[in-house]
């Protein structure tokens, strides 16, 4: 399979390995010591790692920064970018920016809502939706233009990325939405974290009957419950997240000093099964604030060491 | 059936007939207290004037609030038509409110100033 | 219509709390629609205003007109004859029946008694709720009718989002899933499989970004 882009994460992905990728959260100041700290502590147990861009509408450090610094320790950053904060001008002007210093994987997305965040009373820009993110990018890659029509000098060789969430209402055009995606140009996708395992499993089948699991490499994103507080809170107050009852049940019954285990426990099962669901083609752990638990995961489903590619 | 004689009735088909406009003119004019008297919640004989009338009530309270003449003088009650003594009892209640809340700091304004008026109409405004 | 809400008397007082001769000017159209300045509006007001006054032992003579509407100058010179007589003057117009007020009576302070919410539709007495955002490129054909812009928080329009949960939208369970009100629509009219072509970048610069706009009707101007 022929690469379009320098991306570690497109090779790793066209030479058929199961690809990993997890994500950090920048901090809430500018200081990029917590940046280098998870990194370390999980570069070499994944492939790639995404730079969250002031996620649920909570001022941080920007993404890009966070991704410049990645870069500068060796590592593979994947630079993620919300349309909310940003109007088309900026949005190509960061991307730039990003390509400047050789990252090559971007995630593209439209955002939570400002009323999530601390500055609720703010404007949101939603100058274009992340599917029209994901045409940009393509264009300014292949084409070498700005959406302008100049050209772009040194363009930008990013591997293109997208979120899906399988779990999200409607069920029924969620893979559909999943087709206009990659017919904007999506390349990777990296899923909300999956609890539901029928429904996923529902999904990707829906999907390889239209044969979007060839046109587009899917991450499957798991998160691991810290607790069964975790469990009741993710299932009640985040729009958009399935969370079954026997999951919370499992880690309700589980003494509390157990709980953290035993959430490692099921993710590592999901995953198990995971692997065997055609058209999975890797892994996207996001373990929030629970960094260090990123290099046993990858380790307990067998996929420790990474492979290496040129 | 005994009830205070500074009370004026004012008969109305039914309270869905008194507009807010009759409770804030009314104040205007320096009147100390206006209340309307209503058939229970659910039972009104043209149904739902009585809701009408407590929600003008409710907005007229927070008008007389917000300009500090006092929303406790404006009152919503429900009653029975057969329940003569607590017509009277209400109309006892009402007026211990009022003398309590004092006088309508309109009426003094213009007692103060229309003297002359008020004396000869014979019956303070 | 323009939807307003009744801005609060302590606001309004703060405001005019100077002034000796205020005229309140309502609007007999979408104020009086959404109840919020029309003649009634004016006359509860007015009554408000004046007990205020008496309370703090002024007398301010506060009166009340209602035009057809403040938008069109016809209406407006209605009060040209009567307008000195005020020092100041509180439109419960919409934002532009209170400049459009502005400008004709240049030299009257003019303050406004409502806030201008949006555009929008009654659906029952009470609540009115937002459909429209002008932003001067209407593309209700491809939606079935149903606007993205206005109706979608993030104006998406390739929606939608991962937050629509159970038809509803991330920000407020009251609040529809504009998206999936045009998937329930272009399925009922059996065109549920426009859904999959991609909308366009839009141009906003017909919208506010574009800057203050107007319409140009050469062949009504003689």
């Amino acid at each position: 399979m022929t690469v379009k882009t320098p991306s570690k994460l497109e090779k790793i992905l066209a030479a058929g390995h199961l690809a990993v990728t997890s994500e950090c959260g920048p901090p809430r100041g500018s200081d990029l010591e917590v940046i280098t700290r998870k990194a370390n502590m999980i570069k070499d147990f994944v492939d790639a790692i995404n730079i969250t861009d002031n996620q649920t509408s909570v001022t941080r450090l920007c993404s890009l920064a966070a991704c410049i610094q990645l870069k500068l320790m060796g590592l593979e950053p994947i630079l993620q970018m919300v349309t909310r904060d940003r109007n088309r001008i900026a949005l190509q002007s960061d991307i730039l920016g990003a390509a400047s210093f050789d990252i090559n994987n971007i995630l593209c997305l439209s955002g939570d809502h400002q009323s999530f965040g601390d500055c609720a009373q703010g404007q949101n820009v939603h100058d274009i939706d992340s599917m029209q993110l994901i045409q940009i990018v393509r264009y300014m890659r292949d084409e070498g233009k700005f959406i302008g029509g100049d050209d772009i000098a040194r363009p930008p060789k990013m591997f293109v990325g997208a979120a899906a969430n399988p779990f999200a209402d409607p069920f029924e055009i969620r893979v559909p939405r999943l087709a206009k995606k990659i017919e904007a140009g999506v390349e990777f996708i990296q899923t909300q974290c999956i609890y539901n395992l029928d429904k996923f499993e529902e999904w990707m089948k829906l999907a390889r009957e239209r044969g979007l699991n060839k046109k587009v490499s899917i991450l499957a994103g798991v998160t691991p419950f810290k607790s069964a507080g975790m469990a009741k809170y993710m299932k009640n107050r985040v729009p958009g997240m399935d969370v079954p009852d026997e999951l919370i049940k499992r880690m309700s019954d589980t003494p509390k000093e157990k709980q953290p285990e035993e959430g490692i426990n099921i993710c590592v099962e999901s995953m198990e099964r995971l692997k065997e669901v055609e058209g999975v083609r890797g892994f996207h752990i996001m373990a929030i604030e629970w960094e260090e638990k990123v290099p046993e995961i990858v380790e307990r489903v067998g996929l420790y060491p990474r492979p290496k590619v040129e | 059936m005994q009830y205070p004689s500074n009370i004026i009735i004012i008969r109305v088909p039914c309270t869905g007939k008194v507009d807010i406009l009759h409770i804030l003119r009314a104040f205007e004019r320096g009147v100390d207290g206006v209340y309307a008297v209503g058939c229970v919640e659910g039972d009104c004989h043209f149904n739902s004037g009585n809701l009408r009338a407590r929600k003008r009530f409710e907005q007229a309270q927070k008008i007389l609030d917000a300009i500090k003449i006092g929303g406790e003088r404006a009152q919503m009650y429900n009653l029975s038509s057969g329940e003569g003594p607590l017509f009277a009892q209400i109309a006892v209640e009402m007026d211990e409110r009022i003398k309590r809340l004092g006088p309508n700091p309109i009426k003094l304004v213009k007692r103060g100033r229309f003297a002359k008026v008020s004396q000869k109409e014979g019956r303070i405004l | 219509m323009i939807i307003a809400d009744k801005k609060s008397i302590e606001e309004i007082i703060e405001e005019i709390k100077d002034y000796n001769k205020i005229l309140i000017l309502g609007c007999n159209e979408c104020v009086t629609v959404c109840e919020a300045g029309g003649k009634k509006e004016v006359e509860i007001l007015a009554s408000a205003l004046r007990m205020y006054f008496l309370n703090k032992g002024r007398e301010v003579k506060i009166d009340e007109v209602t035009l057809e509407r403040q938008c069109d100058h016809e209406y407006l010179e209605e009060i040209r004859d009567v307008v000195d007589q005020y020092d100041s003057i509180v439109s419960l117009a919409c934002g532009v029946g209170v400049q459009f007020t502005a400008e004709q009576y240049h030299s009257t302070p003019i303050y406004p008694g409502v806030n201008t919410c949006f555009l929008g539709a009654t659906e029952k007495r009470g609540l009115w709720t937002e459909r429209c955002q002008a932003c001067g490129q209407c593309v209700l054909a491809r939606t079935g009718g149903i606007c993205p812009i206005s109706r979608c928080a993030k104006r998406i329009l390739n929606g939608p989002c991962g937050g629509s949960t159970k038809g509803k939208c991330e920000i407020n369970k009251e609040i529809d899933c504009a998206w999936q009100l045009i998937i329930d629509r272009l399925k009922a009219l059996g065109r549920i499989d426009e859904y999959e072509k991609l909308f366009p970048l839009k141009d906003w610069s017909t919208d506010r970004a574009g800057g203050p706009r107007k319409v140009v009707r050469e062949d009504l101007q003689i």
